[in-house]
């Protein structure tokens, strides 16, 4: 009878588990073999040998080693401060009566407009031609501030464009996740907390924080995720040659190693995904046993 | 500490229809002596949450004001009032333990009033046991029963030692038999501190069994204040009449002749009032078998609940209710013929309203 009814089971389960099987498990493994077949060819799909040449090129790729470094400037700025930019506007919205709504649809809209849009008009807003200085730079220089170039000028300028945009792109789902978990904050806490005299300060630190620490949490994790995979954002703002713009991502290194012009080298790739794989799954490993002490769920 | 209200009247815009007021308390204007338990009573919405909000200070009333014995508190924020207070769903911090959440209204002292460690610990000790909940104190409130949440929300309230105590619906979230527990430990801990404790309730045998005073409110207006029997036995008014007591008090169309009360043909009592339309009210109790009884009505069965027996009969001149209860001794003999039972009735169960005004006569 148990018998019988775990075939039916898997039978149920076929279906999903094709799917699974065919388009997650099955590269997933692919990729793991690519990345220690050395020298593969992709015309002929033939390789010299195994072994861990693949990791040591792409460690030893100072082109990688760019990318990984502009990946974890990207993600140590932006993931901290749009999470704590998005709760104070939160906050703010969850504190005003009037207009809170209107207010909610103007912060939400960046999340319904197109990547690439925003891009061009980051692009329009920052970029310095021949023709123009760009708004920010007309800013800048009635400040008495020389122009920039922010879009093929100095690192530091580049970088503190994606930074801008990338915050600017995930603040409003980061700010709609916060806003609910605030309003879902049951009033009577606040009107003990009042009846108490407990301070605003305190208030926020001992009650706010902790009732919504499940969705902070939440947030830094898929956050961390998902700046650790940012690619076409930086497509967006400086076109498809990052790596001479000195502007690429890890998974723009891997992008480029399988169709960009030094492309072809799919286990060079494989060996990049994997390193980055194993980035992201430290990083949340250390999110998970962080957040074991400070997220309360209730 | 007593509690006066002046005047006192709090009006909101309502939200359905922005052009219409809303009072949710009218023009209150009584005193609430130190040192008693009093259950605020009445129908949901009728605005007895408000009354405690006001009294606590987290509403501002749109009109009149309110003193602790001769402090003016009417403009002062819930903090410095002095007030503690348990709301209905307790509103225990999840994430702190009972001890951390006892303990929190005294972390919040500044200045001078500022305790060490060891008096909080001390103090928040003391509030748990008046409680009894000293041996949960490292739990968190998921991992107690609705009935010990209670009570570290009456600890929590009651560890400033405020002046007085509010209690909006403190037993509606727990059973039945939890509730008949929780009311009597409220009664316990207002007797051991003589805080004067306000509590909310649309339960009015809750009301009824352990306060000292009893307050009836009916849509933001007082009915009737005084002490629980008082209130039962002599109602000001049909509302107050209908709402206390159970089963309910059955209701007839009647009318004054010649300053006897009368349903449809009997006579059941005496009014020294002009001749008019009234209301009758007769308490189950008041109600006597009797075959030569001077109250007809038609039977239709007995009833028996635990030691209550009562007769249920009908009356085309009952407006309450399909069926008349009449709760009578469990030995009694019932004679009913033709369908027919015969009462006398006890004159002090037998209440007459005024037709429009349904004021007592």
């Amino acid at each position: 009878m148990f018998k019988k009814n775990n075939l039916k089971g898997w039978l149920y389960l076929l279906p999903a588990l094709m799917f699974i099987g065919v388009f997650m498990v099955y590269p997933l493994i692919d990729v793991l073999v690519y990345s220690f077949e050395e020298g593969y060819n992709f015309a002929s799909q033939t390789y010299k040998g195994v072994g861990l040449y693949n990791y040591s090129y792409v460690l030893h790729d100072p082109y990688f080693l760019q990318a990984v470094k502009n990946t974890f400037i990207l993600v140590i700025i932006t993931v901290p401060l749009s999470t704590g930019i998005a709760l104070l506007i939160s906050l703010a919205l969850n504190s005003i009566k009037k207009f809170k709504d209107l207010f909610q649809t103007i912060f939400f809209l960046p999340y319904v407009t197109n990547t690439l849009a925003v891009g061009l008009v980051f692009m329009i807003l920052f970029k310095k031609t021949a023709y123009s200085e760009g708004l920010i730079n007309l800013l800048l220089n009635s400040f008495g501030i020389a122009s920039i170039d922010f879009i093929e000028g100095p690192y530091w300028a580049k970088m503190f464009v994606l930074c801008f945009y990338t915050i600017w792109i995930v603040l409003p789902f980061k700010i709609l996740i916060l806003t609910s978990a605030l309003a879902s904050v049951n009033k009577d806490y606040y009107n003990v907390a009042r009846v108490d005299g407990t301070s605003k300060w305190r208030i926020f630190y001992k009650i706010t924080l902790p009732m919504i620490s499940p969705s902070l949490f939440y947030l830094i994790i898929t956050g961390f995720i998902g700046a650790f995979k940012a690619y076409s954002d930086v497509v967006a703002l400086f076109g498809t040659d990052l790596n001479s713009a000195g502007m690429n991502t890890i998974v723009g290194y891997v992008y480029d190693m399988l169709y960009g012009n030094s492309g072809g080298y799919p286990s060079f790739a494989s060996a990049a995904a994997l390193i980055l794989f194993a980035i992201v799954m430290t990083i949340t490993l250390i999110n998970l046993l962080v957040s074991k002490e400070n997220v309360h769920y209730q | 500490m007593k509690i006066v209200l002046e005047h006192l009247t709090k009006q909101f815009i309502s939200r359905h229809n922005k052009k219409e007021i809303v009072t949710a308390v009218n023009d209150f204007d009584f005193e609430i002596p130190d040192g008693k338990l009093i259950g605020l009573l009445g129908p949901s919405g009728c605005g007895k949450s408000t009354t405690l909000n006001l009294i606590c200070g987290l509403e501002e009333p749109t009109s009149g004001r309110i003193y602790f014995d001769e402090l003016d508190v009417t403009d002062l924020p819930p903090e410095n009032r002095g007030v503690g207070m348990v709301f209905q769903n307790y509103a225990l911090y999840p994430h702190l333990t009972v001890r951390q959440n006892i303990v929190f209204p005294l972390e919040n002292l500044k200045g001078e009033q500022k305790l060490d460690r060891e008096t909080m610990n001390n103090k928040a000790l003391e509030a748990a046991k008046l409680v009894q909940i000293e041996e949960l104190m490292e739990r968190k409130p998921n991992e107690m029963s609705g009935g010990q949440q209670q009570r570290v929300a009456i600890a929590r309230a009651l560890v400033k030692q405020p002046g007085v105590l509010l209690l909006d619906e403190p037993l509606s979230n727990l059973d039945a038999r939890l509730r008949l527990q929780t009311r009597e430990q409220i009664r316990r801990i207002q007797k051991e501190t003589g805080i004067t404790t306000i509590f909310v309730t649309h339960d009015q045998e809750e009301a009824m069994s352990i306060s000292d005073m009893i307050i009836v409110m009916k849509s933001g207006s007082l009915m009737q204040m005084g002490k629980p029997q008082e209130v039962y036995s002599k109602p000001v008014n049909l509302f107050v009449a209908k709402f206390l007591g159970t089963p309910a008090i059955n209701v007839f169309d009647g009318y004054v002749r010649d300053h006897k009360v009368y349903i449809g043909d009997d006579a059941v009592g005496e009014r020294n009032v002009p001749d008019q339309e009234v209301h009758v009210a007769i308490r189950p109790e008041g109600f006597i078998p009797d075959p030569e009884g001077y109250f007809c009505c038609d039977f239709d069965r007995i009833e028996t609940t635990g030691r209550d027996t009562s007769i249920v009969c009908h009356n085309n001149k009952c407006t309450s209710d399909d069926d008349i209860r009449a709760i009578v001794e469990s030995d009694t003999q019932i004679n009913n013929k033709d369908g027919k039972i015969r009462f006398r009735l006890k004159d002090s169960k037998v209440h007459v309203f005024g037709k429009t005004d349904e004021k007592v006569l």
